[in-house]
Parts: structure tokens; C-alpha cells; sequence
């Protein structure tokens, strides 16, 4: 665990190509100063793993706008705000996967607790469902889902210690605590970072195991 | 008479049993909070995390931290909780939840609901937690405009669009009826403003027969 003095080297590395998990849900959570280092960083041919697809300008919109994005990978793309995108996507300039929600979620919890595949109710008979097996278990039927694993998961989270130790507030929890299981490199934008003992041990949400950079900003 | 927007969300809101947990699709259903009984415990849940939602938070009480799933800012009622996004859907998706209330586009009358694609070819898909409260809610309630402007009936046998649930919606809300579904098909559980025999006429879908409670 690193607690980096910039945000350019939260994202240090990133390798043209890589599976990115974004945390957020539209504004809440999003991690806009590591995407913006990401964007003068200069990967490319990104995947984006996102609830969204970009609100506004800013945050995972703007790595939109700078064409780094190959693919998206989201639940709900098409918002108010989503003019990025949209005009990307009406362009064929970027691929899309829509994903229900909560399949969404369980797809990165999978990958980050080691599931090599689940039987999930969701989307049974809809167009999400094409193509996927389907199992009748207990006279239900389910979707076999497999998981979303990241190279580089960008969280945005309250507060930090020195051990990776994450807490969240309010609904900008959001997808950080599932992301922060499901990729090789974890980093964490944040609002302080203490020292190590002056967050609870009770409240803690994401432990320090998941997480491998924080920075302050 | 056909009932408001605003009568509809009145009566689902009376329909919800006290201490219900509770969650409202974005759109119309929104408007059910409203009319909520003070004391009645319902606990209304939003997928974004959390459980405990109170109204709309005042612009100077804006927290960007807080918000519902159609990311409006909002307010935290006593006893709330947070909870991350998979924990959300999985007590969605475990039968934890008793009632979610949605939009609609089409319903069949044994329950497969349409809410998430106009099934226009330019149109950009975007689902979010649309299909898991459909598949995970213990009952699901719709809310819908029983025609479409252009007059055609959204209650229908088979939906066109593409579906969002297989026979997971119990009952619709509509402004001139509402409707009980299930595996036999769709029964009128009251009307307003029409009578049961136009109704039917002007409903290209069998109706099940069913005791008259209530015929404005």
C-alpha cells in the first residue's frame, strides 16, 4: 500500500488496453481527479467498467471526450447529462455492454471472491439474457453470469489511514467496496488520509488488503 | 372520472401495508413518497444504497453525497443505513424487499413487464436496476398511462417491446383501472370513470371475470 503524493502517480502504469473499473453512480463517488491524471497519464483502448457513462463534462465523461475509451461497460448509459456518450456511441465511436445492476455488481463481487460463474434470476427472457445458458434449479430459472475483473479499479472514497483502510460516506459508497475486490491495482481518491489507528477498526468498509494507492485529493 | 397523476400515486401509497420495505422506480413512482401515511414505518430503499430515504433535500441542504437512483438529492430519515452497491441488490434479488413500484411501457396480462427500451432502432438501451427489482421484488406494482398518447392500450396479451421480467408484475395501476395479473391472465380490480364493459371494448386482452368492488 502506497499513499501517493500525487494523483498522477495513483495512475502510474496504466498500460494501453486495460479493463478499467470506475466507481460512482451518476456524480456520487466518481473519482474525477484520478481520471483526470488518467487522462494526462495517456492510456488508451480502454475498457470502462461504470455504472454510467459519464455525466456532464467532467470525471469519466471528459476520458470519454479525450477518445480513450474503446469499450463501456455500464448499466445506464443514456441520462440527461450523457451528451459525451451519446454522441460517441450514435457516431459507432465506442462499443457498449449494457448489464442489469445488480448483475453488474455481482459480476465484479464474483471476480474479487473468487466465483467462477453464478446462476442469477435477472434478465431471464430478455434481450440481456441472448446467447447465455439458462438453468431451471428449484423450478426458477436462472442466467449463468460470469465475472468482471479489472486490471486497475479507480475508487473515490471519504477517508483513508495509511493501511488502505477505506471509508465511505453516504451513497457515494456505491460500487467502491465491490470494485475494490475485482482488480489487480486498487487506487482510492480520497478526502484525508490519517494515520494509521484513527479510523475504527468497527466502521472500516474496504480493508487495506484491496487497496494498493490512496491519495488525497 | 380518469384519475390524476397525483390520485394514482395516492392510491398505491394506501395500498402499501404498514412497515413495508419499499422501493420506488424513478419517474412517477417517485410521486408515491408523497402521499405515504406519517407513522405508517414504511422504509423505502433506493438500489444506489441505502435504506431509510426521506424527501428531496432542500436546494441549501443539497449533499452530493446523498442522493436516490435518479440522482436527485435527498435527505436520510432516522434509523437509515448505507450499504454498498452489490449488498443493494442482493437483498433486492434475495426476497428481502417487499414491494417496488415501476414505470411501465407495456404489460402483458400475465405479468411480463416492458420498461426499459422503446425498441426504437436509434434509441441508446440503458436498463439500469430495471430488470433486478422486476425478477427480485416479492411483489411488483406498475404504475402506467393506460393508453399511449397515440391512444393504443399498454396492458396488451403479448408485449412488442423487449421485456425487462417474465410474469413478475402483480398488479397495475392505471388511470382508468386497475388490474390484477397472474399465470391466468389480467382481472379488473376497479375502475374510474368507465364502465367495465367499455373498458374491455377499448382493451385489445382477455379479462378474467372478477367480483365489482368499485364502477364510477
Amino acid at each position: 500500500m502506497i499513499v501517493c503524493e500525487s494523483t498522477d502517480e495513483a495512475v502510474a502504469g496504466v498500460e494501453d488496453g486495460s479493463t478499467l473499473l470506475i466507481g460512482g453512480f451518476g456524480m456520487a463517488g466518481m473519482p474525477v481527479a484520478l481520471i483526470e491524471a488518467l487522462i494526462r497519464q495517456g492510456a488508451s483502448d480502454l475498457t470502462v467498467v461504470s455504472n454510467n457513462a459519464g455525466n456532464g463534462d467532467t470525471g469519466l465523461a471528459a476520458l470519454l471526450a479525450a477518445g480513450r475509451v474503446r469499450k463501456m461497460v455500464c448499466s445506464f448509459p443514456r441520462q440527461s447529462d450523457s451528451w459525451v456518450f451519446d454522441g460517441l456511441y450514435r457516431d459507432g465511436d465506442i462499443e457498449l455492454e449494457v448489464v442489469p445492476q445488480g448483475n453488474l455488481a455481482e459480476r465484479m463481487r464474483a471476480a474479487g471472491a473468487g466465483i467462477g460463474a453464478f446462476f442469477c434470476p435477472t434478465g431471464v427472457g430478455t434481450p440481456l439474457a441472448e446467447g447465455k445458458e439458462v438453468r431451471e434449479i428449484n423450478g426458477r430459472r436462472y442466467v449463468l453470469e460470469y465475472p468482471i475483473k479489472g486490471d486497475l479499479a479507480l475508487i473515490g472514497a471519504h477517508r483513508a489511514d495509511r493501511a488502505g483502510n477505506l471509508v465511505y460516506r453516504k451513497t457515494a459508497r456505491n460500487f467502491g467496496p465491490v470494485m475494490a475486490t475485482a482488480a489487480t491495482t486498487v487506487a482510492a481518491q480520497v478526502r484525508e488520509v490519517v494515520d494509521i489507528g484513527a479510523i475504527d477498526p468497527e466502521v472500516v468498509i474496504t480493508p487495506g488488503i484491496y487497496v494498493d494507492r490512496v491519495v488525497a485529493a | 372520472m380518469s384519475l390524476s397523476n397525483d390520485e394514482l400515486a395516492a392510491l398505491v401509497a394506501s395500498d402499501i401495508p404498514d412497515g413495508s420495505f419499499v422501493n420506488l422506480g424513478i419517474g412517477q413512482p417517485t410521486a408515491v413518497a408523497d402521499h405515504l401515511r406519517q407513522g405508517s414505518g414504511v422504509v423505502l430503499h433506493t438500489e444506489n444504497g441505502m435504506l431509510g430515504m426521506g424527501p428531496a433535500a432542500p436546494d441549501d441542504r443539497a449533499d452530493p453525497d446523498l442522493i436516490n437512483a435518479g440522482k436527485i438529492a435527498v435527505t436520510e430519515l432516522p434509523g437509515a443505513a448505507y450499504f454498498h452497491h452489490a449488498d443493494s441488490f442482493a437483498m433486492m434479488r434475495g426476497g428481502h424487499l417487499d414491494i417496488c413500484v415501476l414505470g411501465a411501457f407495456q404489460v402483458s396480462a400475465t405479468g411480463d413487464l416492458a420498461n426499459w427500451h422503446t425498441g426504437a432502432d436509434d434509441a441508446i438501451p440503458a436498463v439500469g436496476g430495471a430488470m433486478d427489482l422486476a425478477t427480485g421484488a416479492k411483489r411488483v406494482l406498475v404504475m402506467m398511462s393506460l393508453f399511449t398518447k397515440g391512444g393504443s392500450p399498454k396492458l396488451v396479451t403479448d408485449c412488442t417491446l423487449p421485456l425487462t421480467g417474465l410474469a413478475c408484475v402483480d398488479r397495475v395501476y392505471t388511470d382508468h383501472a386497475v388490474f390484477d395479473l397472474g399465470p391466468d391472465g389480467a382481472s379488473i380490480k376497479e375502475t374510474f370513470g368507465i364502465g367495465h364493459d367499455e373498458l374491455a371494448d377499448r382493451l385489445d386482452v382477455a379479462l378474467r371475470p372478477r367480483e365489482r368492488k368499485s364502477d364510477a
